[in-house]
């Protein structure tokens, strides 16, 4: 069966979706990514969905998934490039998406994922004093 | 009302449910749909199909671009024989599911078209009928 790839860039993991995901493709990538996080150590996690046009309830709730996941494994989930004719449809569905960050592209995605590293690093160093 | 453009679907793998939304795609771009538009009907179409299978035991659906009064417009009919809902207006309720969905696919599908309608009769199927207007 396809996968869709997930890379590493240093501690995160970045997934590209490039093409119009069956139901099952996109079962296996949350339990891909879900495996990944705990295998490479990631904190965070970037998932560019700029290229789909459509986002319906199953694929809302697998962000949805990852998202809630990701956190109990403490890494944190970015949800980049959403278009706004998607977002717009996906409020009207009824899916808040309450549980998932959003960033406008990969680059202000990762810089999120990097403050919150910087953070949570700056707490700890608070915490030896 | 005149219908300009037929096409029908099979829906009996999940890989039918992303042919359903490219060819409602194709007949929204046909139309001249707003992007949002065509977005939620393509949306509508997704949950539709994924009704269809999922619950129908697989189906079909007819794809029409319709006109009425100088009005253009995409018409989706679902048609499945499956085991047919007892109660449509629990099956509409945003969060219900029978299944382990999130139950807004048929509530989504009715406030993302323009016209909806449901058929059906429990052991004999389900017919669901959307539109989008220009
Ligand atoms: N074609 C169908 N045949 C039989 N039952 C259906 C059909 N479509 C929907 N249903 C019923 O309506 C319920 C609600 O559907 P929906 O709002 O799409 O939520 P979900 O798919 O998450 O369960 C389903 O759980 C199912 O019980
Ligand atoms: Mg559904």
């Amino acid at each position: 069966m396809d996968r869709i790839p997930i890379l590493k860039f240093g501690n995160a993991l970045l997934v590209t979706i490039q093409v119009d995901m069956h139901d099952q493709l996109a079962t296996a990538l949350e339990e891909d990514l879900t495996s990944k996080i705990v295998s490479h150590n990631a904190r965070g996690v970037l998932i560019d969905i700029s290229a789909l046009d459509v986002v319906d309830s199953f694929i809302g709730r697998m962000l949805d998934n990852i998202a809630a996941v990701s956190r109990i494994l403490d890494a944190d989930t970015v949800v980049v490039g959403m278009r706004p004719a998607v977002a717009i449809t996906l409020v009207e569905l009824g899916l808040s998406l309450t549980g998932v960050k959003t960033a406008l592209n990969v680059e202000r995605g990762m810089a999120m994922i990097h403050d919150r590293l910087a953070g949570s690093e700056a707490d700890d160093a608070d915490d030896e004093d | 009302m005149p219908t300009t453009r037929t096409e029908r679907v099979g829906i009996k793998v999940s890989d039918d449910v992303v042919r359903v939304r490219q060819i409602t795609r194709a007949f929204a771009l046909e139309v001249g749909l707003s992007l949002v538009d065509q977005t939620k009907i393509v949306t509508a179409s997704s949950e539709l199909a994924r009704n269809t299978l999922d619950y129908g035991g697989g189906g079909e659906v007819t794809a029409e671009i319709v006109e009425q009064g100088g009005r253009r417009g995409v018409r989706l009919t679902f048609d499945d024989k499956g085991p047919g809902i007892a109660d449509i207006e629990q099956a509409l309720k945003d969060g219900f599911t029978s299944g382990r969905g999130m139950g807004l696919g048929l509530g989504g599908a009715k406030r993302l078209s323009n016209e909806f309608s449901i058929v059906s009769e429990p052991g004999l199927g389900t017919k669901i009928t959307i539109a989008r207007w220009k």
